[in-house]
């Protein structure tokens, strides 16, 4: 029954890996760090701000894949606690977000996500999202999106 | 239906053992509730009336990297409204949700503090607000972290990250526009004249929040003004400002008794939801 159980949540965990954020669809919500739980009966959310307009479309997506996968006895919660970090975000989800040309979340200056200069500045404290500031590469020119570190 | 048997001493014994580990509900503490749901409403609509406000701004600001933040903040206030308000439905327990406690509730039953319903003014008005307000804010979520209620403590460690960004964003703009050109100085200094008479609201110690201290509920807001005062104090020295004379402080959001500028706030909020009640889409 172990066994089993183990299979299911190895399963569940495949079709989460699969749902992309609404927001930025490079990344799935795995590579997002907000599925913080998988059992065999539920599994547990966390928004990454507080006002995202995005969880309640990642949650009806989640309930969709559940679905079409046969797991519709599977349970959807959502914890605020402990709140969610950029540093969640998965090695891999931080490549794809480089190769999308945002530029993941650091502590210190970010690097131009277009050409890799370190010449760059904030043009705006807030970005196209909530969780994106606006930033611009002093030496190829080309403004871009920093995925702010929270 | 069978009669129940009479409860015994020893039973409830029993059941004063197993209450706090969660077996059974909690008994209903009328009391706690009450305080609870008044608390809850005055974080959630003091959150929802400035997240209403900001979001008149959208579409309207000096610039788009203006516009994009003041939207932001708006969504971050409308999310904590949203949790907030949850909350406090459920203390009251009378089956409203929180979308009725916002769009469902007249204007003396709103219980924010009079400094977010101010209007918008001008630019250097709404960051003279924002300002005043989330350092107060910030300050208040810093200690609602170790609030009594697990939920108010999870969404104020959720929602401090983004206030210490609004706290720090409105803070550049009352430096850059203080220190700025002439024109933008005296606005600046408009704004913070007509804010500053509302400060003392947000720390008056009330009946309610000298309970909800009590309970564990809230930090102590004396020891809050401190840090706030200080750093008030620092952002205007920055600005190269004067603080504004101390002014008669007026109260009584937390009664419910609004300026005139609550209500029109009001009639364009809750306009479609009164108009077309329970739509959905
Ligand atoms: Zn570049």
């Amino acid at each position: 029954m172990a066994a089993v159980r183990a299979l299911d949540t190895d399963a569940i965990w495949d079709v989460l890996r699969a749902v992309p954020d609404p927001e930025i669809p490079v990344l799935s919500i795995t590579d997002l760090g907000i599925v913080r739980e998988v059992h065999e009966d539920r599994v547990i959310l966390t928004p990454t701000y507080t006002g995202c307009p995005a969880t309640l479309v990642i949650e009806s997506m989640v309930r969709e894949a559940l679905d079409a996968a046969g797991f519709e006895h599977i349970a959807i919660e959502t914890t605020l606690s402990p709140p969610w970090t950029t540093d969640w975000i998965t090695p891999e989800g931080r490549a794809k977000l480089h190769a999308y040309g945002i530029a993941a979340p650091t502590r210190g200056v970010p690097a131009c996500p277009q050409c890799g200069s370190e010449q760059t500045e904030e043009i705006s404290r807030f970005g196209s999202a909530p969780c994106k500031s606006l930033w611009r590469c002093r030496s190829c020119a080309e403004p871009f999106d920093l995925f702010k570190c929270h | 239906m069978p009669s129940l048997p009479p409860i015994r001493p020893e039973d409830e014994a029993v059941a004063e053992k197993i209450r706090p580990g969660g077996a059974f509900d909690a008994p209903v503490d009328e009391a706690h509730g009450r305080i609870l749901f008044e608390l809850a409403l005055r974080l959630g609509d003091d959150s929802l009336i400035l997240g209403q406000r900001l979001a008149e701004w959208c579409g309207h600001a000096p610039g788009v990297e203006v516009d994009l933040s003041l939207a932001n903040m708006a969504l971050d206030l409308i999310g904590q409204a949203t949790h907030f308000l949850t909350i406090a439905a459920e203390a009251e327990g009378k089956g409203r949700s929180a979308d009725d406690l916002a769009f469902r509730r007249d204007v003396l039953d709103f219980k924010n503090c009079l400094l977010v319903e101010q209007p918008n003014g001008d630019f250097a008005q709404t960051m003279a607000r924002q300002f005043l307000f989330s350092a107060w804010q910030k300050r208040l979520f810093d200690g609602l972290t170790a609030c009594a209620d697990d939920r108010i403590a999870a969404v104020a460690a959720k929602a401090v990250k983004e206030v210490a960004y609004h706290e720090e964003l409105a803070a550049e703009w009352v430096i850059r526009l203080g220190d700025g050109t002439e024109e933008s100085r005296a606005r600046m200094i408009d704004g913070l004249d007509w804010m500053w008479r509302f400060i003392p609201e947000l720390f008056e110690t009330d009946e309610v929040m000298t309970d909800a201290a009590a309970r564990g509920l809230v930090p102590d807001l004396a020891s809050i003004r401190i840090g706030y005062d200080a750093r008030v104090r620092a952002v205007l020295a920055e600005a190269g400002l004067e603080a504004p004379a101390d002014q008669r402080p007026i109260l009584g959001g937390r009664r419910g008794h609004h300026s005139e500028h609550l209500g029109h706030l009001l009639a364009v909020m809750q306009y479609l939801p009164r108009t077309y009640p329970d739509a959905v889409w």
